[in-house]
C-alpha cells in the first residue's frame, strides 16, 4: 500500500507527455483534440464506475448530468443579459463581479454570464439534484433501479429537446472559452490544443487521484460491502442509504464536471448528449473496464471513446457498444482483465467444477 | 373544434365530442401499453428477469409487415411479421440466455439493454432512419366511424379489438391450456416445477416466443395510426414498464388497467401541458409509483412476492 498506488499515475503522466511529444514531432497534433474530448468522457466513466462498480449501483441516467452539466454554462454564458440590464438581479449579478460584457459580430453590445459562477451553478445544480432523486431512487434495486435512472435520463433529454431556452434540437453553440486561470483556457482554438490536452487530462488525473484515494479509504471498503451485499453492510453498522447517496452525488458531479469542460472545449452542447445511448454507452465501458476497476475502466474509456470520436466504428458507432456490451455481459461479467482464461480453459476440460455464482 | 379552450388547461369546460375524441386516443394507446406490459410480465414470470428489449418486439413486428405488404396480401404480411418476430425472440433466448448459469440481475439487465441496442441498430441500417406506416386496415386516413356524436378511425377499433382479443385470449390460454398451465407452475415454483418434469429451460424460451408474439401483433395493428420507426422501441418499453409497475410486476390483467389508466392520463395530458412533455409525464408517473408504491396500484407488497401471471 503507501505510495505503491500512485506509481502509475507517474507512468501515466510519462506516457501522456510522451504521446504529445511524438505527435508534436510527427506533425499528428490532430490526434490531441480527440484524445482531448477522450479524456472528458473518461471523467464521466471513471465516476460512474465508483457507483457502478464499488457501490454496486447501476444508473442509467448519467448522460443526463453529463448534459445538464454541459447545458447549464451553455446557455447562461450565450444567454444575452443585455436588455435586461435594468433588472435588479442583473445588476447585483453585475455589480458583484459575475458578468462579462462584449460585443457580438454585428457590434451589438452584449452581456453574459461569466463561466466560472455558471460552472460553479451547474455543479451545485447537478449535487443537489443528484442528492434529490437519490434519495428515493437508491431505494430501489434490480430492474426497478435501472428502470427509474433511465426514466430520469429519458426525462432530462425530452426536457433539453423541448425547451427553446436550451436551443431544442439544434442544441446551443458559440459557447465562449473557459479562462480557467489567467493565462489558462479551455476553448477549442487551434493554438490551445496542446494546452488543452494537459488541462483535460490533467483535471481526469486529479478525479482519478480523488476516486483511488477514496475506495482505498474506510469509506471505500464499505462501497464494497455495499456491493458484495447490502444486508450483510447493514448489519455491519454500515450507512448502506446514505454512502450510497454519497457515491451517487459523486459520480453526478464527475459527469457534470466532464460535461462543463467538454461544452466549452467544442463550444457547443447538443441534445444528443443526453440521450439514452450516450449513458448505456458510458455503462458498457464501465463493464469493458471490469466494473470494480478505476484503472481498467480509465483506459477503457480513454480508448473507446477515442476510437468512437475518430470515426473507426462507422456508422455502427452505438452497434459496436451494444456488441460491446452483450460480450462482456455473456463471456466476462467481471471485466475483460479478470477473465482468467487458464482457469477457463481448465473448466473446459472438466479439470476444474465450475464455481456456483451467485452474485 | 374547441382546441383553444382546453389549451388554457380547462379540461372542465371540455365539450363531450373533445372529451370522447381524447378518451379515444387514451384508450387506443393504453392498450398498446399494457401489450408491452402483458409481454414484460410473460417474461418476468418464468425468468425473473426484465426484457428490455421488449419494445423493440413491437417495432420489429410493425417494421417486418410494412417490407412483406410489398409481396404479400395484408393479413398474411401481418401474420408473417408476428411468426418472424417470434422466432427472433425463440433465437434472443436460445442464444443470449439459455446457457448463462444463475446470471445476476445486473447482468441480465446489460445483455437485454445490449439486445435491445443490437436490434435497434439493426432496424436502422435495414429500414433506414424513415418513418413508416401499414395501410389502414379499412379505409385510409380519413374513414371514420361515428360513435357517440364523434368521428373515431376504423383503425382505433381494430386495435381495440386486436388488443382485447388478446388479453382474453392469453388470460384462457394461462387459465385452461396445459402449457399454460405448465408455464404458471413455472413461475410460481422452478424447482417443484423442474421436479415434475417440466423443461423450465423450454418454457422460458416459449416465454419469449409469446411474447415476441404478441408485441409483434399489437406493432402491426398500430403502426397505421403512430407508424412505425426503429427507434420507437425504448419509448413503448419504458411507458410498458411504467404500465407494469403500476399494475404491479407480473399481473397481467392488472397490466391492462393500469394501461388504459396511463393512456387516457396521458391522452387528457395534451390539454395541459406542451405535446414535448408527453413522455415526461408517463415517465414522471413511473418514478413516482416507483418511490410510493413500487409493488404496484393494485398489488400489496405480500402479494408482489408470489408471482402469478
Amino acid at each position: 500500500m503507501g505510495f505503491a498506488r500512485y506509481i502509475p499515475i507517474a507512468f501515466l503522466v510519462a506516457g501522456l507527455v510522451l504521446v504529445q511529444q511524438v505527435t508534436q514531432h510527427t506533425g499528428t497534433t490532430f490526434y490531441l483534440t480527440q484524445l482531448t474530448m477522450a479524456a472528458y468522457y473518461a471523467l464521466v466513466i471513471t465516476g460512474l464506475c465508483l457507483l457502478m462498480g464499488y457501490a454496486g449501483q447501476i444508473s442509467l441516467g448519467h448522460a443526463g448530468f453529463f448534459a445538464i452539466g454541459g447545458y447549464i454554462p451553455a446557455a447562461l454564458t450565450t444567454y444575452n443579459l443585455e436588455p435586461l440590464r435594468e433588472k435588479w438581479l442583473v445588476q447585483t449579478l453585475d455589480a458583484a463581479g459575475l458578468l462579462t460584457a462584449g460585443q457580438d459580430l454585428y457590434g451589438q453590445q452584449v452581456l453574459h454570464v461569466h463561466p466560472w459562477p455558471s460552472c460553479i451553478l451547474a455543479l451545485l445544480l447537478t449535487a443537489g439534484l443528484a442528492f434529490v432523486i437519490g434519495m428515493p431512487v437508491l431505494k430501489l434495486k434490480g430492474h426497478y433501479l435501472a428502470m427509474a435512472t433511465l426514466g430520469f435520463g429519458t426525462i432530462v433529454y425530452r426536457v433539453f429537446l423541448a425547451m427553446p431556452l436550451f436551443g431544442e434540437a439544434d442544441g446551443i453553440s458559440a459557447v465562449p472559452p473557459f479562462p480557467l486561470l489567467p493565462g489558462v483556457t479551455v476553448s477549442g482554438d487551434f493554438a490551445a490544443r496542446t494546452e488543452n490536452y494537459y488541462i483535460a487530462f490533467g483535471l481526469l488525473i486529479v478525479g482519478l487521484l480523488f476516486l483511488i484515494n477514496l475506495v482505498h479509504s474506510r469509506i471505500g471498503r464499505a462501497f464494497r460491502a455495499i456491493h458484495g451485499s447490502e444486508e450483510a453492510a447493514n448489519a455491519m453498522g454500515i450507512n448502506t442509504p446514505r454512502l450510497k447517496l454519497q457515491a451517487f452525488v459523486i459520480s453526478a458531479v464527475f459527469a457534470a464536471l466532464a460535461g462543463v469542460f467538454l461544452t466549452h472545449y467544442n463550444g457547443g452542447i447538443g441534445p444528443s448528449e443526453a440521450s439514452v445511448m450516450k449513458s448505456i454507452r458510458y455503462v458498457a465501458i464501465v463493464a469493458v473496464g471490469g466494473m470494480a476497476s478505476l484503472w481498467g475502466v480509465f483506459f477503457m474509456g480513454i480508448l473507446l471513446n477515442f476510437m468512437s470520436l475518430r470515426g473507426m466504428f462507422g456508422t455502427y458507432d452505438d452497434a459496436v457498444f451494444g456488441v460491446i456490451l452483450i460480450l462482456i455481459m455473456l463471456f466476462a461479467p467481471n471485466g475483460l482483465l479478470r477473465l482468467h482464461l487458464w482457469q477457463r480453459m481448465r473448466r473446459w476440460r472438466g479439470v476444474d467444477k465450475p464455481k456456483s455464482r451467485t452474485e | 373544434m374547441q382546441f383553444c379552450l382546453c389549451h388554457g388547461g380547462l379540461v372542465f369546460f371540455m365539450t363531450p365530442e373533445l372529451f370522447l375524441q381524447y378518451l379515444f386516443a387514451g384508450v387506443t394507446y393504453g392498450l398498446i401499453y399494457a401489450i408491452v406490459a402483458i409481454g414484460f410480465n410473460i417474461i418476468y414470470n418464468t425468468t425473473g428477469i426484465i426484457n428490455f428489449a421488449q419494445g423493440e418486439f413491437v417495432m420489429l413486428g410493425g417494421m417486418t409487415a410494412i417490407s412483406l405488404h410489398h409481396y404479400l396480401p395484408l393479413p398474411l404480411a401481418i401474420a408473417a411479421a408476428v411468426a418472424i418476430t417470434m422466432v427472433i425472440g425463440a433465437l434472443i433466448e436460445m442464444v443470449f440466455i439459455r446457457w448463462l448459469h444463475n446470471p445476476s440481475i445486473l447482468r441480465m439487465i446489460i445483455i437485454t439493454i445490449g439486445l435491445s441496442i443490437l436490434i435497434r441498430e439493426g432496424a436502422l441500417h435495414i429500414w433506414g432512419e424513415g418513418v413508416r406506416a401499414l395501410p389502414y386496415f379499412n379505409g385510409n386516413e380519413i374513414t371514420s366511424i361515428v360513435v357517440l356524436g364523434v368521428g373515431v378511425s376504423p383503425q382505433v377499433f381494430w386495435v381495440l379489438g386486436v388488443c382485447g382479443l388478446m388479453v382474453a385470449a392469453l388470460y384462457l390460454f394461462f387459465k385452461f391450456v396445459p402449457l399454460g398451465l405448465v408455464m404458471r407452475a413455472c413461475a410460481a415454483n422452478r424447482v417443484a416445477a423442474t421436479l415434475c418434469g417440466v423443461s423450465t429451460k423450454n418454457m422460458v424460451t416459449f416465454s419469449f416466443v409469446l411474447s415476441a408474439g404478441i408485441g409483434a401483433m399489437a406493432g402491426c395493428v398500430v403502426s397505421p395510426i403512430t407508424y412505425s420507426q426503429y427507434d420507437g422501441g425504448t419509448n413503448l418499453a419504458i411507458k410498458g414498464f411504467t404500465v407494469a409497475i403500476l399494475g404491479g410486476l407480473g399481473n397481467s390483467m392488472a397490466a391492462v388497467a393500469a394501461g388504459l389508466l396511463l393512456g387516457i392520463i396521458e391522452a387528457f395530458s395534451i390539454s395541459v401541458v406542451p405535446l414535448a412533455f408527453q413522455d415526461a409525464i408517463a415517465i414522471g408517473i413511473l418514478l413516482i409509483i416507483l418511490f410510493i408504491r413500487p409493488h404496484g396500484l393494485f398489488g400489496n407488497r405480500s402479494a408482489a412476492m408470489l408471482k402469478e401471471f
